[in-house]
C-alpha cells in the first residue's frame, strides 16, 4: 500500500517536474544572450558565432530543447559556461550547505516554537502568552535582509563579535540561522499555540482529567500530539522555502548555498547551472513532501495511504 | 437496590454562574442532593438545565472561568471537595469518582490505542505499570464484553463501534473501582438495541462493585430503567425529587408531567386522518440498491458492503412513510439516492412519472423543487453567515419562477408564521436559535419551493423530547393544510407511531417488514421488529417488583 503511493507521488512529481524544467529552460532564456556576458564587449561577429556553435547556442531554440531532452534522458545536465564543469555537480556542491542550515534552522525554530506555543496555550492570556504572541507577530513580520543587515552592522561591524559572512566557524552560523529562524519560529508558535488551545478544550482532554492525570502529561500527552498534525503541515511548508535556496540570507551572509548559486548563476546567464539548481531543490521538495505524508500517518492512526 | 446506609456524596445549595460578555448566567441555582453506595440516583433534564454542569463541578471539569462556582459544598466520604488543591483533587478523579460521557468517540483520544488510554488510569494513580497493567487491562476490557480483547486492546477508538466505544470508556471508569460512577447521558448516542445492553452492563457492574451510580438523562424511559431515586431538573433548579415510581406515577410539578406527557404513548395516535388520495402513487422505488466496493488485498476476492439491497416501496399522495432502523441500516442512503446527493448502483425511483435518477439538467432542477429535504442537525445545513431571510429565500434565487423578487418578504414572513416563529426573526443568523428553532428554520426553508414531498432524515433526533412532540405535530399540522407527502426516517420506532401511516423497518440494507402503522405496533412479524419494540427499556420498579430481567 505505501510503497505504491510513494509510487504514485514520484510519477506525479515527475511529470511536474519535466514541466518545471520546461518552463526554466525558455524563461532563462528570455534573458538574453550569454555571449554578450562571457566575451569582450569588442569581440568580433565570428568570435561570437564561434562561442555559439561551441555551446550550441546558434542552433534554434526548439532543437536546443530536444537536445536538452535527449540530454537529460542519459543524465547529462550540461556543463557550466562559467566554471567548465558538468553543471549538475557544481548544483551538488552547493546543495549541502543550503540542507544543513535549513536542517540546523528549522530543527530550533520547531523545538522552540513546540514549548512556547504549547505553554502559551496553557495558560491563555497570561503575561507569558501576551509576551510570545508579541515576539512571535515580530518574528513572522519583521523583513529578513533588513534584520540581516542591521545585524551585520552591530555584531560584526560595531561590535566585533561575529564575522560578516562566509563559512568555517561555529560564530559564522550564528546570525545566517538566527535570520532564518525568525520567520518560521513566529508562524509556528502562532500555529502550535491555536491547535493547542482547540486541543486543550476537547472532550478526551476532560476524559484525561477526570482519569486523574497530572497536567503535565495531559499538555504534552494528550493535547500536545493531537495539535502536531498542522504544525508538521506549517513546517514542511516552511522547511521547503528554505531549501528552495534561503536567497537572501545567503546572498547576504555569503553562504555557498543553492540559492546563492542560483542568483549567481542566473546574473551570468549560466543556464545549466541554472536549470541544475531547479532540478536538484524541485527533488529535494519532493522528498519533504512525501516525508510529511509518512509523518502524518504515524502521528495520526486514522490516517491510512 | 435500595439505598443502603450514609450518603457518600452530598452536595449542598450548589449555585453556578457562567460569565459571559453581559451579565453572568445563572447555570445551576441552589441544587442540593446526595447518593448513597450502591444507590442510583438519576438527574433528569432537558438541554441547558443544568444537569451536567452539576456533576462537572463534582469532578472538577468545569473551567472557571468561565465558570463560576458561586457557592455550595460538596462533600465526599468525609472530605469536603471544594478544599482541595489540585493534587488532591486529580487523588479523587479516576480513583474514588469515576466518569464516562455521551460521546465516546470524542472523549477516546483519537491517536492512542485504548489499552494505552485505560493503563493510565493505573498510571495516573500509581496502581502497578508495564505487563502486569497490561494484563488487567485485557481483563477489563473482556469483562465489558470486548471480544478478543488481547488484540483489541490495541486498537485504536476509530476501529470500535459506538456501543464497544462506550464499553471502552466504562471500562476506563470502572479501572480502580471508584465509589461513585457519574454517567453522562451514557447512551444518548447510541442505538436503541447497544443501549439495552450498556444500560444492562452499568447495572451489573453496580451490583458487583456497590458503586454509587450518577446518571444524567433527558431519555425518560431510560430514567425509569435505573432510577432508584429521581431528581428532575428545569432551568438550573431542581424542579422535583423522589422515589423513582412516585416521580413517574405522580408527578407532582408541571415541568415533569409535561415531560411525561410528552412520552408517546400507545392510546395517544391522533384521530384516524382522512387517509389521502391513496389511489394516486406520488413515489415508486423499485429495486433499489447502493453498493460500495470494500478495498480487497491482491489475491482476495473482490468484496463490496450493499448499504441498500432491493428495496422497493410506494409513497402515495399525502402519505406518511416512516422508515425505521438502527445506524447502518441504510435508511440515510436511500434518502440521499433519492435527493440524487448520491447515485444509486441500481434501481429505479418513478415521481410523478418520471425516473428520478435518469433526470438531468433542467429537468433535474425541476425536480429538486418538488422534493425537499430536512436533516438531522439544522445548524449544520445552514450557512452560519446567512440570515434567516436568506436561508429561506435562496431557493427562490435558484427556481427564478416561483415567485418574484418583490414578494420575497412578504413570503419569508409568511412561512415563519407557518412554522411557528415571527416575523423578526428574519433578520437573525442560525446561531442566535435554540435546536428546535433551528429545526422550524429549515421546514420554512423546505417548504419555500413548494414541495410535494419532503424527506425528513432523522429531523427530531437531536431534539429534547418536548420539542420533538412539537416539531412533529408541526409537520402533522403541515400535512393537514399542505397536502404534503413525506418520508420520515428515524432511528426511535415509537416516535413515529403517531405520525406515520405506513412504516418500513430496515437492517443491514433489507427490509425486513413494511405494515400499517397500527398494524405493525400490534403484531410486529419479523423478530427484529419485535426486538425493536421491546428495546424500550422496562422501569425498574417494574423489573424488581416482577424479579424478571431481560436476557
Amino acid at each position: 500500500m505505501m510503497l505504491g503511493y510513494i509510487g504514485r507521488r514520484a510519477y506525479h512529481s515527475i511529470l511536474s517536474v519535466i514541466g518545471l524544467l520546461t518552463l526554466v529552460f525558455f524563461l532563462t532564456r528570455l534573458t538574453g544572450d550569454p555571449s554578450a556576458l562571457y566575451l569582450p564587449l569588442d569581440s568580433s561577429v565570428e568570435a561570437r558565432e564561434a562561442f555559439a556553435r561551441l555551446n550550441g547556442l546558434d542552433q534554434p531554440l526548439y532543437v536546443q530543447f530536444f537536445q536538452y531532452l535527449r540530454d537529460l534522458l542519459s543524465f547529462d545536465f550540461g556543463e557550466s559556461l562559467r566554471q567548465h564543469r558538468s553543471a549538475i555537480d557544481v548544483a551538488l556542491e552547493a546543495f549541502p550547505q543550503t540542507l544543513k542550515l535549513a536542517v540546523v534552522a528549522m530543527t530550533l525554530s520547531i523545538l522552540l516554537a513546540i514549548l512556547v506555543g504549547a505553554l502559551a496555550a496553557a495558560r491563555p492570556g497570561s503575561l507569558f502568552d501576551r509576551i510570545a504572541g508579541l515576539v512571535s507577530l515580530a518574528g513572522a513580520s519583521t523583513p529578513d535582509f533588513w534584520i540581516a543587515i542591521v545585524g551585520i552592522l552591530v555584531f560584526a561591524v560595531g561590535l566585533g563579535l561575529l564575522p560578516t559572512s562566509g563559512t568555517g566557524s561555529i560564530l559564522h552560523w550564528i546570525m545566517p540561522v538566527f535570520v532564518l529562524m525568525l520567520r518560521p519560529f513566529g508562524l509556528l508558535v502562532q500555529v502550535v499555540r491555536g491547535t493547542m488551545i482547540s486541543a486543550l478544550a476537547s472532550p478526551y482532554i476532560k476524559t484525561a482529567h477526570a482519569k486523574g492525570m497530572k497536567r503535565r502529561k495531559i499538555i504534552f500527552g494528550h493535547a500536545l500530539r493531537n495539535s502536531l498534525l498542522p504544525v508538521v503541515t506549517v513546517a514542511g511548508d516552511l522547511t521547503t522555502g528554505l531549501i528552495n535556496g534561503a536567497v537572501v540570507v545567503e546572498t547576504i551572509f555569503g553562504w555557498p548555498g543553492i540559492g546563492k548559486l542560483m542568483i549567481d548563476s542566473i546574473i551570468q546567464r549560466d543556464f545549466a547551472v541554472v536549470q541544475s539548481t531547479i532540478l536538484v531543490t524541485a527533488i529535494a521538495i519532493f522528498i519533504v513532501n512525501i516525508a510529511i505524508d509518512l509523518l502524518y500517518v504515524g502521528l495520526d492512526p486514522r490516517i491510512r495511504y | 437496590m435500595m439505598a443502603a446506609g450514609k450518603p457518600i456524596l452530598t452536595i449542598d445549595g450548589l449555585t453556578v454562574d457562567f460569565l459571559s460578555e453581559g451579565d453572568p448566567v445563572r447555570a445551576v441555582d441552589d441544587v442540593s442532593f446526595n447518593v448513597c453506595p450502591g444507590e442510583t440516583l438519576v438527574i433528569l433534564g432537558e438541554s441547558g438545565s443544568g444537569k451536567s454542569v452539576s456533576t462537572g463541578t463534582v469532578m472538577g471539569l468545569i473551567d472557571c472561568p468561565p465558570g463560576d462556582i458561586v457557592s455550595g459544598s460538596f462533600m465526599f466520604d468525609g472530605t469536603d471537595l471544594t478544599q482541595l488543591d489540585e493534587n488532591g483533587r486529580r487523588e479523587l478523579n479516576g480513583r474514588r469518582i469515576a466518569m464516562i460521557f455521551q460521546d465516546p468517540l470524542a472523549y477516546l483520544n483519537p491517536v492512542y490505542t485504548v489499552g494505552r488510554q485505560i493503563a493510565e488510569v493505573f498510571e495516573s494513580h500509581e496502581a502497578g505499570e508495564g505487563r502486569a497493567v497490561r494484563d488487567k487491562v485485557i481483563a477489563l476490557l473482556e469483562r465489558v464484553g470486548i471480544p478478543e480483547a488481547e488484540n483489541r486492546i490495541d486498537y485504536y477508538p476509530h476501529q470500535f463501534s459506538g456501543g464497544q466505544r462506550q464499553r471502552v470508556m466504562i471500562a476506563m471508569a470502572i479501572a480502580l473501582k471508584p465509589d461513585i460512577l457519574i454517567a453522562d447521558e451514557p447512551t444518548t448516542a447510541l442505538d436503541v438495541s447497544v443501549q439495552a445492553q450498556i444500560l444492562d452492563l452499568l447495572r451489573d457492574l453496580q451490583q458487583e462493585t456497590g458503586m454509587a451510580l450518577i446518571m444524567i438523562t433527558h431519555d425518560l424511559q431510560v430514567a425509569a430503567a435505573m432510577a432508584d431515586r429521581i431528581i428532575v431538573m428545569n432551568a438550573g433548579r431542581i424542579v422535583e425529587a423522589g422515589k423513582a415510581e412516585d416521580v413517574f406515577k405522580r408527578p407532582e410539578h408541571a415541568y415533569t408531567r409535561r415531560l411525561i406527557a410528552a412520552l408517546p404513548h400507545e392510546q395517544s395516535r391522533d384521530t384516524p386522518r382522512p387517509a389521502g388520495r391513496q389511489n394516486e402513487t406520488l413515489l415508486r422505488v423499485e429495486h433499489l440498491s447502493k453498493h460500495y466496493a470494500l478495498k480487497s488485498g491482491l489475491f482476495s476476492a473482490k468484496r463490496e458492503f450493499r448499504a441498500v439491497d432491493d428495496v422497493s416501496f410506494a409513497v402515495q399522495r399525502g402519505e406518511t412513510l416512516g422508515i425505521v432502523g438502527e445506524s447502518g441500516s441504510g435508511k440515510s442512503s436511500i434518502a440521499r439516492m433519492l435527493l440524487r446527493l448520491n447515485e444509486p448502483t441500481s434501481g429505479r425511483a418513478i415521481f410523478a412519472g418520471e425516473d428520478i435518477f435518469t433526470l438531468e439538467g433542467a429537468a433535474l432542477n425541476r425536480f429538486r423543487r418538488r422534493v425537499q429535504m430536512v436533516f438531522q442537525d439544522p445548524f449544520g445545513s445552514m450557512n452560519p453567515r446567512m440570515n434567516v431571510r436568506s436561508i429561506i429565500s435562496e431557493p427562490w434565487a435558484i427556481h427564478r419562477d416561483i415567485l418574484p423578487r418583490p414578494q420575497w418578504n412578504d413570503r419569508v414572513i409568511e412561512l415563519l408564521e407557518l412554522v411557528g416563529l415571527k416575523a423578526e426573526h428574519a433578520e437573525r443568523h442560525p446561531h442566535q436559535f435554540s435546536g428546535g428553532q433551528r429545526q422550524r428554520i429549515a421546514i420554512a426553508r423546505a417548504l419555500a419551493s413548494e414541495p410535494e414531498l419532503i424527506v425528513c432524515d432523522e429531523a427530531v433526533s437531536a431534539l429534547d423530547v418536548s420539542i420533538q412532540m412539537q416539531v412533529i405535530g408541526l409537520l402533522a399540522d403541515l400535512r393537514q393544510r399542505l397536502g404534503l407527502s413525506y418520508i420520515f426516517i428515524t432511528h426511535d420506532l415509537p416516535i413515529v407511531r403517531q405520525f406515520a401511516d405506513r412504516i418500513l423497518v430496515m437492517q443491514q440494507g433489507k427490509v425486513v417488514e413494511e405494515n400499517q402503522t397500527e398494524a405493525l405496533f400490534a403484531s410486529p412479524r419479523h423478530a427484529y421488529t419485535r426486538k425493536l419494540l421491546q428495546a424500550v427499556p422496562q422501569p425498574k420498579w417494574q423489573r424488581e417488583n416482577t424479579a424478571v430481567r431481560p436476557a
